[in-house]
């Protein structure tokens, strides 16, 4: 009986732990992607960078967020059980950017020519 | 537990059973999401094509309010965070009022975000930037609003779930519908993402 | 209240079942012929079910069920129907072009645009798109050893929304008409500008409705295959069928939305005035095109992958030997699936982009030849030195053989740029697609159902008809296109109202002689399922495996009861029915009987059938009332439906027992009759296995 209830105790302990951790966790990546927010927003409105930088710079930030969020709110990682949803994730972004890049190569290219 | 470490937060299922078909069903909800970014990703890329297309009409520079986009994202990221909070009590504490207090923030912020994009669009109304006026706007307001669309969508259901969980309480069935529903909401955070850098920031740059 | 509040802008003119007493002509006669046939047959339906007494048969067995397997044969039942549309209007077609001689064609220019637009509509996404469905539906979960779907539930709002698709374009014949722009229906002219009717309405909310079905269905298809798989079947021990079902399912998910996409573009456009396509104010019609073909190409392959995979099936079946190169073919599925999401170019390369983007998309078409190349050597090597059948299946598979070939290399002429610019939009196109996809998709469906039609039915299908109905469709087939790669070398535009140059008369002429033995050629498919069903006890398999099969689905009796398996199968290899049978231990009784579970009936399908059908034909004719309510309708129905739990059936332990025990001592009781015996009533689908030897 003793036992049981040590064991319990112990459980619901280790729990703690976990939930901490993972609480932790999430608050990385809030305050990360609020600073990659404000980055970008800073990066226009302030008007510190030369003109050219700005939208390398915001596509590199908006990446960088996305990846991100894609690890601490959608849980994606190398881990074996999340490997389906990783090899989803990449398949999709591959057969986006072929018809995304494609898409706006053609179109440019026809505008280019017009 | 140690393989738990990062299985989606809820998904602390009681029977093994059970967790094989939350599982199936939340692979094959990551297969709908990912279907639906290619659609965004296409209106993205049809955005792209038009943003030169203003016609004469409003431009990026007319149409871009940076205090209200900023709000936007704060509230959108809220919401976000808010709904996390949500999963973490239900994975943890089991407590239906924890959860649906979280729940009931992740909503609220939510909902504000569209009134002050509903705003955006009275004042681009106001304004004649109208979709009938350009291409450009035409692929403005169908990208901002197909996402707005997603999040009142997802509203919709998260009244539901906010019934079901009054109702059954946090049973199997319902903790694998709310970890469904954090995909989704996560996911329109990185649409909008997508929409606040490349069609608001890069707009005005 | 005004008129137009509640029937928006339909009127009494829009009804085609009365032009031909307006103004009576030719031309109205076959209009409201064909919408007079269209609603006296529904009529004619509807009136049988009320006298035989079936609606309940109809809703109980039918309607509401959530069985793969009936969900399966409802989806080729819709092919054949809107098969029976498409073939007719084929014919009429080809009528037109044999009398198009300096505009002489017996009807209008109108009336000839609105055909070739409906019968590419009817017949890719109402006949092929349903018949590869139906297969995928019937077999993924046999094959790998599954109850059912991943989600019983939303495969049975697929059907629901193939349905609406289908529905609304049949409204069009007898309500208001269809567009006139193709299949394709290239904005501006499908624009509001140039055509406000409801044509392209029409169009708009058949596909984008159906689309989502389809795309339902992939996802559904997909995940039963990465995660119902029987244990021990690795994915290199699925049939091949699954791997082809597979990668379709991969093309529904991610080819779908830029439909989708351009579908509601379109409808912003002409609905509230957009402007993504139009020709004014920055808008970009080229941005349809490349959005339609970035769909339209893998589509192509959403819809041949299963007939490979079907051809696969069947050249090991009927040759009874191990398939020659599974893991090649398996490759060269997945290269083809990968490699058709960049190569939509190819289908506009006379728009206008520069030359080196034409040549980067030609180079991708070329390479995608490759591994369909590496499919043909597959087949060939498993066909030779095998001990071949000549039945039905194998005479499709040998027309299919020669004819695909060709159409193939026209395909890979087609691929070269320059080439593509000389025939660009002439018949030469014309021929090349239905060489592709009649030979190769529809063919393949045919051998499909005379092989896997005993497991559904429990009786074989007449084999003289059936061989006689193949050879009419290998030879209407060619005889209808073949003459059209030379009238479009020589210059004939496709889809034009009239030609001027009598040297194309004789190729018309045959080709219209082609076209009516594919007529009968689709008559002679029902004169086989008559004559079957006549003579159904002579040809009853009820034991399940008539053909010496090798995977999973033949170790069930036909029909397979609506659990499929008794127990789950533990599978240990390649085919492994085959193997069972190669080591004399087929049909072993489970140790222990459980009760089974399986998904209650639901009428969640026809719910979003029903309010799709009344929202897109609401959207079409701008009844806002019944939009508004449809669409609220169908939220508010899921919306209180996700308050209830879903409920089961169970099947009792003793139920499964009987059955599966009186299948056993049934097999028991038969000899088993060599493949020499196949096609005599000596057959009752228990196989006395050649595969020792010959695997």
């Amino acid at each position: 009986m003793k036992l049981d209830d040590l064991k319990t105790r112990l459980m619901l302990d280790s729990r703690n732990e976990e939930e901490r951790a993972e609480r932790r966790f999430y608050f990385i990546g809030l305050i990360l992607s609020v600073l990659l927010t404000v980055a970008s927003f800073a990066s226009v409105m302030t008007g510190l960078l030369p003109r050219a930088w700005i939208f390398p710079t915001l596509v590199i930030l908006a990446l960088t967020q996305i990846v991100v969020h894609l690890r601490v709110f959608l849980h994606i990682d190398l881990s074996r059980q999340k490997r389906e949803d990783l090899q989803l994730l990449l398949f999709t972004i591959l057969l986006l950017s072929i018809m995304a890049f494609g898409t706006l190569w053609i179109m440019a290219s026809l505008s280019a020519r017009m | 537990m140690s393989q738990e470490t990062n299985v989606h937060p809820g998904m602390n299922l009681g029977y093994s059973d059970g967790e094989h078909e939350a599982e199936v069903k939340v692979f094959g909800f990551w297969v709908f999401v990912m279907s639906d970014l290619v659609t965004f990703g296409l209106v993205f890329a049809i955005f792209g094509t038009m943003a030169g297309a203003t016609a004469g009409g409003p431009g990026p520079e007319d149409v871009t309010d940076l205090k209200s986009i900023a709000l936007q994202t704060a509230l959108l990221l809220g919401s976000s965070f808010g709904f996390s909070w949500a999963s973490l009590s239900m994975k943890y504490h089991n407590q239906r009022w924890r959860t649906l207090g979280w729940l009931a923030v992740a909503a609220t912020s939510a909902l504000s975000f569209l009134i002050v994009e509903a705003i955006d669009f009275r004042d681009w109304y106001h304004m004649g930037a109208v979709p009938q006026r350009s291409g450009y706007l035409s692929a403005l307001w169908a990208l901002v609003g197909l996402h707005g669309l997603h999040v009142a969508g997802g509203l919709v259901w998260m009244a539901a779930m906010t019934g079901q969980i009054l109702r059954y309480g946090l049973t199997d069935q319902i903790k694998s519908r709310v970890t469904r529903m954090g995909l989704y909401w996560h996911f329109l955070d990185i649409v909008w993402i997508g929409i606040f850098s490349m069609v608001f920031l890069a707009g005005v740059a | 209240m005004e008129m137009t509040d509640i029937f928006g802008r339909l009127s009494w003119a829009d009804l085609v079942l009365l032009d031909v007493f307006r103004s009576p002509s030719v031309d109205t006669a076959v209009s409201s012929g064909a919408a007079w046939i269209m609603v006296l047959g529904a009529a004619a339906v509807l009136v049988w079910l009320t006298v035989a007494g079936r609606w309940g048969w109809l809703w109980r067995d039918w309607l509401t069920t959530v069985d793969h397997k009936k969900i399966g044969i409802m989806y080729i039942t819709l092919g054949f129907i809107m098969m029976a549309r498409g073939i007719a209007e084929g014919v009429v077609m080809r009528s037109y072009q044999a009398t198009a001689y300096q505009g002489g064609a017996f009807l209008s220019e109108e009336h000839w645009a609105e055909l070739f637009s409906t019968h590419g509509t009817v017949m890719i996404f109402f006949v092929a798109m349903p018949f590869i469905t139906g297969f995928m539906n019937y077999l993924i979960p046999l094959q790998i050893g599954a109850r059912d779907m991943a989600f019983p539930v939303l495969n049975q709002i697929s059907l629901g929304l193939t349905g609406t698709g289908a529905a609304l374009v049949m409204i069009s014949l007898a309500l208001g008409g269809f567009e006139t722009g193709g299949w394709t229906a290239y904005p501006p002219f499908t624009g509001a500008d140039f055509d406000p009717g409801p044509g392209p309405d029409y169009w708009v909310w058949s596909i984008v409705l159906s689309g989502f079905g389809s795309m339902f269905s992939g996802l559904n298809f997909a995940v039963t295959i990465y995660k119902m798989r029987a244990p021990g079947m690795d994915y290199l021990k699925m049939p091949v069928f699954c791997w082809t079902a597979l990668c379709t399912s991969i093309l529904l998910i991610f080819a779908l939305p830029p439909l989708t996409v351009a579908g509601l573009m379109q409808a912003l456009d002409r609905l509230l005035g957009f402007h993504f396509f139009t020709n004014d104010l920055g808008g970009n019609m080229m941005n349809y095109a490349n959005l339609f073909w970035m769909f339209g190409h893998p589509e192509v392959y959403i819809l041949i992958l299963p007939a490979y995979g079907i051809f696969s099936e069947l050249t090991a079946t009927f040759a009874a030997k191990r398939l020659y190169g599974y893991r090649s073919l398996v490759m060269a599925t997945m290269s083809i699936a990968v490699i058709s999401f960049g190569v939509w170019l190819h289908h506009f390369f006379t728009m206008g982009q520069s030359p080196s983007i034409n040549a980067a998309f030609g180079i991708a078409t070329a390479i995608i030849a490759v591994p369909t190349g590496v499919k043909v050597y597959v087949w060939m090597a498993t066909l030779w030195r095998g001990r071949i059948r000549m039945t039905t299946p194998m005479v499709y598979m040998t027309g299919f053989f020669i004819l695909f070939t060709i159409g193939g290399f026209s395909g890979i002429i087609l691929a070269n740029p320059a080439i593509n610019w000389q025939v660009h939009n002439t018949q030469f196109i014309v021929a090349h697609f239905h060489n592709v996809l009649l030979p190769g998709l529809i063919f393949g469906i045919f051998a499909g159902i005379h092989i896997w039609f005993p497991k559904a039915y429990g009786f074989r299908l007449h084999e003289r008809a059936g061989t006689i109905t193949a050879i009419l469709w290998i030879v209407g087939f060619a005889m209808t296109f073949l003459p059209l790669y030379a009238v479009g070398l020589l210059g004939y535009p496709r889809r034009s109202a009239a030609f001027d140059d009598p040297a194309f008369l004789p190729y018309m002429y045959v080709s219209l002689t082609g076209a009516f033995i594919l007529l009968a050629a689709f008559c002679g498919l029902f004169v086989t399922l008559w004559i079957s069903i006549r003579n159904r006890d002579s040809l009853a398999v009820p034991l399940g495996d008539p053909w010496d099969g090798r995977t999973l689905e033949w170790a069930t009796p036909s029909p397979p009861p609506p659990w499929n398996f008794p127990v789950i199968p533990q599978v240990s290899s390649l085919d492994a029915f085959a193997k069972e049978k190669a080591e004399g231990k087929p049909y072993v009784q489970p140790a222990e009987y459980r009760d089974i579970e399986l998904p209650a009936p639901t009428s969640a399908g026809m719910v979003v059938m029903v309010s799709t059908t009344a929202l897109g034909f609401a959207l079409t004719w701008w009844i806002w009332w019944l939009a508004a309510a449809a669409a609220f309708g169908l939220v508010a129905y899921f919306f209180v439906r996700s308050f209830f739990e879903y409920p089961h059936i169970v099947i009792p332990a003793i139920e499964v027992q009987r059955v599966n025990e009186a299948w056993i001592e049934a097999l028991h009781l038969c000899t088993p009759v060599n493949r020499d015996h196949e096609d005599d009533p000596r057959n009752r689908g228990h196989a006395a296995t050649d595969m020792a030897i010959a695997s």
